[in-house]
Formats: structure tokens, C-alpha cells, sequence
């Protein structure tokens, strides 16, 4: 596993990329199978039983048209039907189809049932470990193709194992035991069809490759279709601002139609390969006609048996016909599996230590210690960045925009690991500490705030879920928000739509902050939580946040320097670098990016 | 408040029972529905759905030829020479191999026609879906696009038209099947009338068998695919929302959140399976269980003499040969109930009304704009009103501030003044002109707004600076110096080109809402509408774009939403907004002086500040007390 790991991912280029990105592992077929069943093992759930049953149903299919053929060779034989053998035979038969059937279908249950649970655990599983893979490699993929990698691509499966799977093991089977009886019948003429069947076998493969390449196309397009479409849902107030309408629908039809094209392309190839085996059996037919009747003149074949032989070459080709079909499907089924698979064996860089440090709660101190940063594939954007925060210190962040305060909020609550240097909190490197341990202590509010298509309770409790609405109540009352919940008409109940939508800007800040501080941690990072919120409601809430987290730690991130005032203690970024510490009242007085700002700041508030 | 809960509980209800009614409905209905769904399709093509047919007409056809030609070669090429010795029959030997090749080939050409054209028709219908789809999601109006997931409207683009349009692949095989049947009912009568009686009462029970599958099936495909659906909104909301799911940790909830929907959806796709797993196999077994009985009669008959047994023979293998392509018809059936789920949930998109009307004036006039709310109210609940009674006036080349404290209708204010949603009384209007009378494209070539939610494409810089129109580059550096965007997109590794990611991800906050910025500005707008777009700028940046915007503004009217004094002092005038009204509005000094709420917002930081000061000299002095107490 770890052999085939290394060589993984689309690791061609640069080795720092192949790192950030979802793995799409480019393991065969066959071991893709082998691995995807390992993880799985609810498809092995009685597979000995199913296995069983499925033998049982597919040598009913082969052998009741093989018995019914035969009734009607040896009954009908020689101009005097032999009725009771005829009636009895077929009794036979028939109770030997109902068993099949009933085979079939107890084999069914047990296929649906071993399949879909293990699919619905490989769904939770693939979801669960994107929320385990780190920002940075969430980012590298579109939202959407992240939700088919557990939705669409888990169908794919589904419908493969359901059907296509055990189509494969019916059509070797009867391939088989075709082979066999015609080799009964005459090894001259079976070696006649396999010879005429012999370069179909070899070139299904490559057709096999060329159906796959297109569809490969076809997925290609598909992710643009989804792109193209969710730009169109997601952007829906720009593009209206910008009456961009016609350029979006252009688009949308350049991935539409591109999809479209490839479609029919992977069609049109598998439409002329599909009737290759008809043709090819129709030569045979023709063949073993002619050939047989050379070896009936010569003796060494009888007529009926030349009869049978020839009902057999159907029963040989109808699985050669369906194998396009069910090859297509396994060749879908695992490109999916290997996307779910993918995103399993991308390994979670930023990942929860086995036996993880917890801390005990209370103050937390930490200190960042020749810090640095590159974003994968770009420069560095900290630089050795040395600090500490003493316990209970309220530190104010400030810098100009992209000068890296984000990223360093970022790295403080491990949402990335630092390229170089190291991160403690109370001593303890931060990659050590178990991610409930530092979840329930440091918790960060985004600069934009999200929020869940939920009740405003429901978007609260989730930072803490135990929180009845009293507590919540309670939580937005000490932040001094009691009159705007008041204010609402629907209180807590009130629905925030989609990411907040149905709230204002300011509001879903608020929402965000509450949810935020009802999770209670011992450090509270705000990464401008409160940029929308109007300066009388930014002042109280500030206050009120001063006071209810006394003896806290407190980062702020703010380009309102109302907050650097009232910190303890100032950080001043600039390109990537800490350039300028202390309290503001000392930072005022000296020359520098901070006194700069405060400036600009001062001119901005004043009138 | 009570009134607007009972109300939503009651759309809740009504939502609750539609969907039971939905899956009690009667599965004959469903079959019509889909038919009806197929109709639509066939209308929509009818040119490829008739070749599409032919070709599997053809297939069936020659399907039914091709034992005729078996039996052909064997009476007579042979058996007879079988009977006569080889040399007699070689002509009419090859003659049968010919004959049989040519049949096949005939069929390999309706297969392929068929599969090809079917691919075509199935493709051509989901292209053109997406595109209506789609189409309606630029037509309709932000409200609409408010109450609908984002998950669910990806999903009706995407999933909802495959499954709508899933049973067009095996259509034209299933009407090639008909074909088949007729020809081959056709065959067994002109053979045998007795036998033929039996086969038709074959046909009729897997057709009756097939009737009582859709009616188990229906409700639970139904549910299956909506339930599909659901999962695939749980995701994509998770997804969304990753940042707060991690830093507050709660990925085990998210998980079992999710687990829990994919738990139901494999409830419902094993109930599915049972069905299928009952049914599928009787399908299969009736047509043989038919020849068992043909043969079983046949025999009978033989015994009576009133039959020949080459005729029995064909028959039977009439019968054989028909039962693999029979399941035809059943997976068309199988497809229909997900099919009329999955159009029924497209149709919902294509049927919502309320797009916006347009008119035919135009906003060309050149030179600043003049912008006039009258009596403007708006509510996005009806009945709960936002903006109420809103009326101002911006003279042109003015620049004019609102104000007011969070959730007062700025932005709702401001999305009114770009047309993207329409006052429910009154009326806003541009150079005299109500807006609602502006041709497409006409508000949005005027006016600019730069939303406060700063929301990129994953576009290049220049891709979502100019959205589509045709600037050259120097007017994207020149918007892009106004923003103050020029130092850092300059430094990035491919300039214009560089892409940005989804929303934006590989930029900074201040740095995505620069290019926001930059975007109006490029399209030199009489209008330009900023929302609280300094939001996360630093101070200093924050100077500059001010500085940059008062001096170009002559050649727009500008309205600001914002909160600093920098930004109101640039504006002519404020109108200051408190809960949806319009409190006060006239200069910013003449409100400082009387407006106590608007100073109360205003001032906030200056007091903080001051108060800070004075605390501090509090506790200054506080703390020489006490040292002069412990001296003491
Ligand atoms: N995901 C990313 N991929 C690549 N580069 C990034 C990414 N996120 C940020 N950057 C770059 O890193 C630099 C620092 O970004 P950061 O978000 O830390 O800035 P910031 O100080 O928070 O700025 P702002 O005040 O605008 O929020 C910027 O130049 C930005 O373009
Ligand atoms: N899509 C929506 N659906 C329902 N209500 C909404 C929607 N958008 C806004 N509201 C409500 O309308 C009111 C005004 O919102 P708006 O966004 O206009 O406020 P704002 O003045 O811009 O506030 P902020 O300063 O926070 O940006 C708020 O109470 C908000 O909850
Ligand atoms: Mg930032
Ligand atoms: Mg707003």
C-alpha cells in the first residue's frame, strides 16, 4: 500500500503540489478492487452465502435453455414426439426456473443489503475525511467535484456491484460451460468459433481502453458543467450587478455543449464496437455451417448434432455482447471508486496525533518561534516570525492588508502546519496537542463568517451543542445583543438561509461571534469578526467581550484600530514579517507602520 | 411574529403532505407521468427519435430474420446435403452463409443506429435541459435564488435532468422490442393459432407483472432519488462551511449528520433493491416458464396431429429468443419513477415565475447620473417590510452617504438602487426614468454596485475584473491603481492571468475586495454603489482609494454605505437610516449636530477613545494612590 501510495497522486510536477491536491490514485483495476474491499468489509458480510446463491442463479440461467433445448432435440426427435418425457421435462424445467428465480432473488436481498451498507459507510468515511484534510487541500478542488467524490462517485459503484459484477461472473461462467459442451458436440468446429472469436478478445481490450479515454472526456466536461453551473447559482448577485447574464450562459453552453459532444463521441465508439460480436458471430455461424457440413459429408458430425451445435454458439456470444456494456461499467465503477479511494488515501497533512497532549483548560499561553510560511506553489508569505502571547494577554493584530494576518490566525489554530519553525501552547508543540484538546481552547471566528441554512439558535448551539436556548439567550445578552435578538421577530427561531443570507452583513458576524464565545475557549481569535458591524454596536461588543473573557487570552485581527487601542499589546505585520510590538500608547509615540496607520485611522474616525 | 411562524409551519405542513401524497400516488400515474416526461422528448426531437426507432425496428426485424435464416440454411443447404452428399449443395451453401452474414450485418446496422441515435437523443435532451435550467437561474430574481439551496439547484442541473432524461437510452430498443413482439405474435399465428394463444397469455402477464413492479417500485425509487438528492445538499453545506467546522471541531457531528442522511438513503436503496431483486428475476423466468408451456402444449398438440414439429421447433425458438430483449420494456419501466421525480423537480425551475420585466428605455446619457427613491418600501417576507417608505434624492455627480446601524436596510437599500430586486411600493428612478422601464442590460450598463459580500469567480484577475467585457489592459491597470489593487496584482505570479481560485480562496480578504472594487470602477459607471466596500482594507489603503475615488467622482454619482467619518466626509449629504426608515438626511454636519442617533453611531470610536483616555488616567492615578498608600 505505502509502495503504491508514493507513487500516487498526480506527482509529476513539483512534489509540493502533488502534496496540496486530492489523490486520484493510479492504481490498476485490479488493485483498486482489492483496496476498495478492504476498506469495506461489509461487502465481504456473508459473501459466502451470496457467492453460493449467485452460482446457483447463474447455472439456472445457463442450464435451463440448455435443458429446454435439449427437450426439444430429444422429444421432438425423429418425427414421434415422446410426450411423457416431454411432459416431464418440462415440469422439471419449470420447477428448476422457479428455484432459480428464487435463488436470484435471495441473492439480490443479500447483494442490496452487503452493497449499500458498505456504501453508505464508504460515504461517511470520504466525508469525514474531507473535513480531515486540511484548507489548503480542500481548496484545491471545487466544492462540487469534493460532493460528487461522495455522492455521484459512490452511485457509480453501486450500480456496477449490483449489476455489472455479478453480469461478469454469469458471463464467464457461461462462457465456460458453452465452451464445454461444444466441445462435446465437435473440438473441430469449436475451434473454429474460437479462432473467429479469438481477434475480438484481443481488440476488446483496446476498444475497452478507447471507450474509457472518452469517457474520461466526458468527466472532464462534466466537472466544467459543474463549475459552469454552480458559478451561475453561487454568483447570482454579481452577476446581476454586472448584467454578466449573457457572458455566464455562454459559458455554461461552451461546457454544455463540450459535455454534449464528448458524449455522443464515447457513444458513437461504443455503438460500432458494440455490434463487432454480432458481426463476428454471424461469421461464425456462417463458418461452422459450412465447415459442419464438410464434416457431416465426411462423417464425423450428425445433423442433429450440428443443430444443437449451432443453438450453442448463441448461448456462447450473448456474454461477449454484454461484456462492452459491463466492461463500460466497471470501467466507470472504478474510476469512481478510485475518486472516493482518493480521497481516503490522501493523507490528512494537518492530522490529529495519535495520542494527542491535552491540556488542562484554563489560561494558555503561546509563542510562535521562527515561524514561517509558503503557501504550496507560491513564495513565503511569514517570515520567522517569533512571538509570545502571555496568558491572558489581549493582543491586538494589525498590518496592511495581505501582510499575512490571516495566515498567522491560520496557523495558530492549526488550520495549517508551519513550513518552518514551530508553534507552542503552554509549551507544548501545537502538532502534539490532540485536535479536541486544542478545538475546545483556541477557537478562531473567520474573517467571513458562515453560517449554516439553519435556525439562529441552531447556528449558535454549534459551538457548543449542549447549550439549551436559555444559555444561548443568556451567551447573547452578556455580549450586549439582547436588543437585537429582541429586535428580531422570529427571535432564535429566526431562519438565516443559505451561508446566513437572510441576514444582514453585520448580523451574521454577530451570529458568528455568539456562536464562537458559546464554545467558551480559554483563547478567542477574531479575524475581523466585527468589520461589518456598525462602530455604537462594535464599541459595546467589545466591551462586553472585554469584560466577559477577563483573564482570557484574546487575538484580535482589525484594520479598526479601536481594538489595537484597547489591547494590551499590539502586533504590527508587514510583508510577512512582525515589525513592530508593544502597547499602543508606546507604538503611537514611535516612528513606524503603526503610527502610520493610527494615523490614517485617526483621520478616518475624526471629523 | 406569531402570524409568520404559523405560516411558515403551515408551507412546512403543506410541504410534508405534498410529498406523502406524491408517494401514495398510484403507480399507473407515474407510468403516465413518464410517459408524459418521454413525450416531451420525443416532441423536443422528433426527428432522431424516429430514426432512432427505424433502427431498432430494424434490429428487431432482423432479429426475427435472423432465426428465419437459420432455419433457412438448414432446410436448405443442410439438410439437404446431408442427404445428397457435399458437392450437391456448395452453391446453396454458401448461398445460407451469405445470407446469414448479410442479416447480421443488417442487424449490427440497426444496433447501431439504434444505441447511436439513442445516445444522441438522450444527450441532445440533457444539453438543452441544462441550458433552460440554467437560463432560469440567470432570469430569475434574487429572492428566488434566496430560498433555494445552493446543493438543490447544482442538483437540478445536474442529476435531476440525468434521471429525468435517463429512460431515453432504452427507449428505441423497447419500441424496437414492440416491433419484435408484434412480428414475432405475427409469426406464431400464421404458424399456429392453439400455440399462439398461449404466447399471448404470456405476454400479457409480463406485462401485468411489470405494472405491479412500477406500482412497488414508484414510491421507493422516488424517495431513494430524493433522498439522494438530500445527501448531496448535507455535503455540499458541510463542505461550504469546512473553515467553522474545523475551528469549532465539530467534524464528528457534521459526520454523523451526514451519516445519518446516507444511512436513510441506504434504507431506501435496499427497500429499492428488494423490489427489484423480486422482480427482476420473475421477468426473467416468465418468457422460459412461456416456452415450457408452448412446448408442453405443443406436445399435446403433435400427439393430436394438428401440428408440425418444425413448426413447434420455431415457435420455441421464437420464444427464446425473445426473452432477453423483452427486459427491455422493464427498463424503461425501471427508469420512470426517477425520471418523473427528477423532471417534476426540473420543471419546478423551468415554472418559477417572477422573473424580472423589462422595458425599452435606455440609461445612454452620458455624464453622472440623477438617482431618486420615492416612497420606496420593501420587505423580503411580504408582510414584514425592511425599507419602508424611503425617499431621497442624489443630484448628479453628488456624492452621498448612508448610514445606519446594522440590519437598518443599507444593503437592501442599495441592491434597489442597481435593480437587482424591485421595490414592492413605490419607485425608484434613474434620470427620471422608473427603472422597471429600462431595457436588459440598460440598469446594469449605468450603475455599479460593489456588493459587501466581496464574492469571486474562479476566474484569472482580468476574467473577474472585466466579466466578459472588452477592456483593454490599460483600463483594467488603471481600475486596478483606483483600488489600490495595482502593488499586489502586480506581484502575483501571473498577473492578470493569474486564477484565484474558488470565491477567491488564494487571496487575502482585503485583497479580494479590491478586486470587487476594481470591477465597478473599470466599467466607469454614472452610477456607482459602493457597500461598505473598505470593510477590510487597512486605514491607509482605505485613504488612498478615497482619495483616488473624490477625485475621479466627477464622473459619477456615487451612494457609499459606511461607517467612518473618512468615507462620510467625502459624501455631499447622508441619509441616515434607523430600522428601515429614513431618519434624517441633509450634510453630515447639520445631522451631527441634530440627529442624536446618527451622532451616537458615528462617534462611537471618538468616545471610545476618549473614554478610554480618561479610564486610563483613572487607573493612573488609581495606581499612584495606591503606591503612596504602601509608601505610607
Ligand atoms: N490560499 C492561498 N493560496 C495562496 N496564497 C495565499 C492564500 N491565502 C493568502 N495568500 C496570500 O498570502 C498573503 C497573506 O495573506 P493573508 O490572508 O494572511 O493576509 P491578511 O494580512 O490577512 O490580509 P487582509 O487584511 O487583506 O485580510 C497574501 O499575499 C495572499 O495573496
Ligand atoms: N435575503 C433576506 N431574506 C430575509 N431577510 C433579509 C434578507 N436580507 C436581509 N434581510 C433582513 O433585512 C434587514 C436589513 O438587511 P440589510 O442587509 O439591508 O441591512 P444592512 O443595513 O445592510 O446591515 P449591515 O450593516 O449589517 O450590512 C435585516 O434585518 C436582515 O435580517
Ligand atoms: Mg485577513
Ligand atoms: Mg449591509
Amino acid at each position: 500500500m505505502t509502495a503504491v501510495d508514493e507513487r500516487a497522486g498526480d506527482g509529476v510536477t513539483d512534489e509540493a503540489r502533488a502534496e496540496e491536491t486530492l489523490r486520484e490514485a493510479e492504481r490498476s483495476a485490479m488493485e483498486t478492487v482489492r483496496h476498495g474491499l478492504r476498506l469495506s468489509p461489509e461487502f465481504r458480510h456473508g459473501l459466502a452465502g451470496t457467492l453460493a446463491l449467485a452460482v446457483l442463479a447463474t447455472l439456472g440461467k445457463i442450464i435451463v435453455p440448455i435443458a429446454v433445448q435439449q427437450v426439444i432435440d430429444r422429444g421432438l426427435d425423429g418425427g414421434t414426439p415422446d410426450v411423457p418425457f416431454i411432459r416431464n421435462a418440462v415440469l422439471l424445467c419449470a420447477v428448476a426456473v422457479l428455484l432459480t428465480a428464487l435463488c436470484g432473488y435471495l441473492m439480490n436481498v443479500r447483494l442490496y443489503r452487503s452493497t449499500e451498507s458498505g456504501l453508505a459507510t464508504l460515504r461517511g468515511k470520504g466525508f469525514r475525511h474531507v473535513h480531515d484534510l486540511s484548507v489548503l487541500t480542500q481548496n484545491s478542488e471545487r466544492r462540487g467535484a469534493l460532493v460528487s467524490r461522495v455522492t455521484g462517485d459512490v452511485d457509480q459503484i453501486s450500480a456496477f456491484m449490483q449489476w455489472g459484477g455479478l453480469t461478469i461472473i454469469i458471463a464467464v461462467g457461461q462462457l465456460v460451460v458453452a465452451t464445454a459442451l461444444m466441445a462435446v458436440f465437435s473440438w473441430r468446429l469449436t475451434l473454429l468459433v474460437w479462432v473467429c472469436f479469438l481477434p475480438v478478445m484481443i481488440v476488446l481490450p483496446r476498444f475497452q481502453r478507447m471507450v474509457s479515454r472518452a469517457y474520461t472526456r466526458v468527466r472532464e466536461w462534466a466537472g466544467d458543467v459543474l463549475a459552469a453551473v454552480s458559478e451561475s447559482v453561487v454568483g447570482s448577485a454579481v452577476i446581476r450587478a454586472y448584467g454578466s447574464e449573457d457572458r455566464t450562459a455562454e459559458r455554461i453552453d461552451r461546457a454544455v455543449i463540450g459535455q454534449r459532444r464528448a458524449q455522443t463521441r464515447a457513444q458513437m465508439i461504443i455503438g460500432f464496437t458494440f455490434p463487432t460480436t454480432e458481426m463476428v458471430a454471424a461469421v461464425a455461424v456462417a463458418g461452422v455451417i459450412v465447415l459442419g457440413v464438410h464434416l457431416g459429408v465426411a462423417g464425423s458430425i450428425t445433423q442433429g448434432r450440428l443443430i444443437a451445435f449451432l443453438f450453442l454458439i448463441t448461448l456462447f456470444i450473448s456474454p461477449l455482447q454484454t461484456a462492452t456494456e459491463v466492461l463500460n461499467e466497471a470501467q466507470n465503477a472504478i474510476a469512481g471508486w478510485r475518486r472516493v479511494l482518493g480521497v481516503l488515501d490522501t493523507p490528512a497533512d494537518v492530522a490529529d496525533p495519535a495520542d494527542g497532549v491535552t491540556l488542562p483548560r484554563g489560561p494558555i499561553s503561546v509563542a510562535f518561534e521562527r515561524v514561517g510560511f509558503a503557501y504550496p506553489g507560491g513564495p513565503p508569505v511569514l517570515h520567522d516570525v517569533s512571538v509570545e502571547i502571555t496568558p491572558g494577554t489581549r493582543m491586538a493584530v494589525v498590518g496592511e492588508t495581505g501582510s499575512g494576518k490571516t495566515t498567522f490566525a491560520k496557523l495558530l489554530t492549526r488550520l495549517m502546519d508551519p513550513t518552518s519553525g514551530r508553534i507552542l501552547v503552554d509549551g507544548v508543540d501545537l502538532r502534539e496537542v490532540s485536535f479536541s484538546s486544542l478545538r475546545e481552547r483556541i477557537v478562531m471566528v473567520p474573517q467571513d463568517g458562515f453560517l449554516f441554512d439553519a435556525s439562529l439558535a441552531d447556528n449558535i448551539r454549534f459551538g457548543r451543542p449542549s447549550a439549551s436556548d436559555e444559555e444561548i439567550r443568556l451567551a447573547l445578552t452578556e455580549l450586549g445583543l439582547a436588543d437585537w435578538l429582541d429586535g428580531l421577530p422570529a427571535g432564535l427561531d429566526t431562519p438565516v438561509g443559505q451561508r446566513g443570507e437572510s441576514l444582514s452583513a453585520g448580523e451574521r458576524q454577530l451570529v458568528a461571534l455568539a456562536r464562537a464565545y458559546l464554545a467558551d475557549p480559554d483563547l478567542l481569535l477574531l479575524d475581523e469578526a466585527t468589520s461589518a458591524v456598525d462602530p455604537a454596536t462594535e464599541v459595546r461588543l467589545a466591551r462586553a467581550l472585554d469584560s466577559v473573557t477577563r483573564g482570557r487570552t484574546a487575538v484580535s485581527i482589525a484594520h479598526r484600530l479601536s481594538t489595537a487601542e484597547a489591547a494590551d499589546e499590539v502586533l504590527v505585520f508587514q510583508h510577512g514579517r512582525i515589525v513592530q510590538r508593544g502597547p499602543h500608547a508606546e507604538l503611537v509615540e514611535q516612528d513606524g507602520v503603526y503610527a502610520d496607520l493610527h494615523a490614517s485611522w485617526a483621520s478616518a474616525i475624526g471629523s | 411574529m406569531s402570524k409568520e411562524s404559523t405560516e411558515s409551519k403551515e408551507s412546512e405542513e403543506s410541504r410534508e403532505s405534498e410529498k406523502s401524497e406524491e408517494s401514495k400516488a398510484p403507480a399507473r400515474s407515474v407510468m403516465l407521468q413518464g410517459f408524459r416526461v418521454i413525450g416531451v422528448a420525443v416532441r423536443a426531437e422528433p426527428g432522431v427519435f424516429t430514426a432512432a426507432v427505424l433502427a431498432s425496428a430494424l434490429y428487431g426485424g432482423m432479429t426475427v430474420a435472423s432465426s428465419w435464416a437459420l432455419g433457412w440454411a438448414t432446410d436448405h443447404a443442410v439438410l439437404p446435403a446431408f442427404r445428397d452428399g457435399g458437392e450437391a449443395a456448395t452453391g446453396a451453401l454458401l448461398l445460407a452463409a451469405l445470407f446469414i452474414v448479410g442479416v447480421a450485418v443488417l442487424k449490427a446496422a440497426g444496433v447501431m443506429g439504434r444505441r447511436i441515435l439513442a445516445g444522441v437523443m438522450q444527450y441532445r435532451m440533457q444539453a438543452r435541459s441544462r441550458r433552460e435550467v440554467t437560463r432560469q437561474y440567470l432570469r430569475l430574481p434574487l429572492a428566488w435564488h434566496h430560498r433555494h439551496p445552493t446543493g438543490q439547484l447544482l442538483s437540478n442541473a445536474n442529476s435531476d435532468v440525468e434521471a429525468a432524461w435517463g429512460p431515453l437510452a432504452p427507449l428505441p430498443m423497447a419500441v424496437g422490442v414492440i416491433v419484435m413482439l408484434v412480428t414475432a405474435a405475427v409469426a406464431i399465428v400464421l404458424v399456429d393459432p392453439v400455440l399462439a394463444l398461449v404466447g399471448f397469455l404470456i405476454f400479457p402477464a409480463i406485462a401485468l407483472l411489470n405494472l405491479v413492479y412500477q406500482r412497488r417500485l414508484s414510491p421507493l425509487a422516488m424517495r431513494a432519488q430524493r433522498l439522494r438528492a438530500e445527501v448531496s445538499e448535507v455535503a455540499h453545506e458541510s463542505f461550504d462551511g469546512a473553515l467553522v467546522v474545523k475551528t469549532l471541531g465539530r467534524e464528528d457531528a457534521e459526520a454523523a449528520r451526514f451519516q445519518a442522511r446516507a444511512d436513510e438513503l441506504r434504507d431506501a436503496n435496499i427497500a429499492v433493491g428488494r423490489v427489484r431483486g423480486l422482480f427482476d428475476p420473475l421477468l426473467e423466468a416468465l418468457p422460459t416458464l412461456g416456452v415450457l408451456a408452448v412446448l408442453l402444449v405443443g406436445a399435446a398438440r403433435l400427439e393430436s396431429g394438428s401440428l408440425a414439429t418444425g413448426d413447434l421447433v420455431q415457435v420455441s425458438y421464437l420464444f427464446t429468443l425473445l426473452a432477453w430483449p423483452i427486459r427491455a420494456l422493464g427498463w424503461v419501466l425501471a427508469e420512470l419513477p426517477r425520471s418523473v421525480v427528477g423532471w417534476s423537480r426540473v420543471r419546478d425551475v423551468l415554472d418559477a415565475t417572477g422573473s424580472m420585466a423589462y422595458g425599452t428605455a435606455s440609461l445612454d446619457g452620458a455624464g453622472p447620473a440623477r438617482v431618486t427613491a420615492e416612497n420606496v418600501r420593501y420587505g423580503y417576507d411580504p408582510g414584514a417590510p425592511v425599507l419602508r417608505d424611503v425617499s431621497f434624492r442624489v443630484e448628479p455627480g453628488r456624492t452621498v452617504a448612508v448610514v445606519g446601524p446594522t440590519g437598518s436596510g443599507k444593503s437592501t437599500l442599495t441592491q434597489l438602487l442597481a435593480r437587482l430586486i424591485d421595490p414592492d411600493v413605490g419607485v425608484v428612478r434613474i434620470d427620471g426614468t422608473d427603472l422597471r422601464d429600462v431595457a436588459k442590460g440598460g440598469v446594469s450598463g449605468a450603475v455599479a454596485l460593489v456588493l459587501q459580500q466581496t464574492f469571486l469567480f474562479d476566474d484569472t484577475v482580468r476574467g473577474n475584473v472585466t466579466l466578459g467585457l472588452d477592456v483593454p489592459d490599460e483600463k483594467i491597470w488603471a481600475a486596478l491603481r483606483l483600488a489600490q489593487a495595482e502593488g499586489f496584482v502586480s506581484a502575483l505570479r501571473s498577473g492578470l492571468d493569474t486564477r484565484v481560485g474558488e470565491r477567491g480562496a488564494s487571496l487575502s480578504g482585503g485583497q479580494r475586495q479590491r478586486l470587487a472594487l476594481a470591477r465597478a470602477l473599470v466599467r466607469e459607471p454614472r452610477l456607482l454603489i459602493l457597500d461598505d466596500a473598505t470593510s477590510s482594507v487597512d486605514p491607509q489603503v482605505e485613504k488612498r482609494i478615497l482619495h483616488g475615488l473624490r477625485e475621479e467622482s466627477a464622473e459619477s454619482t456615487v451612494v457609499v454605505v459606511a461607517y467612518r467619518m473618512a468615507t462620510i466626509a467625502l459624501a455631499d449629504e447622508v441619509v441616515y437610516l434607523e430600522q428601515g426608515t429614513v431618519v434624517d438626511h441633509g450634510p453630515h454636519d447639520e445631522l451631527l449636530a441634530r440627529c442624536e442617533g446618527y451622532r451616537a453611531l458615528v462617534t462611537a470610536y471618538e468616545r471610545e477613545e476618549a473614554e478610554r483616555a480618561d479610564a486610563l488616567d483613572e487607573v493612573v492615578d488609581e495606581s499612584f494612590d495606591s503606591d503612596e498608600e504602601v509608601v505610607a
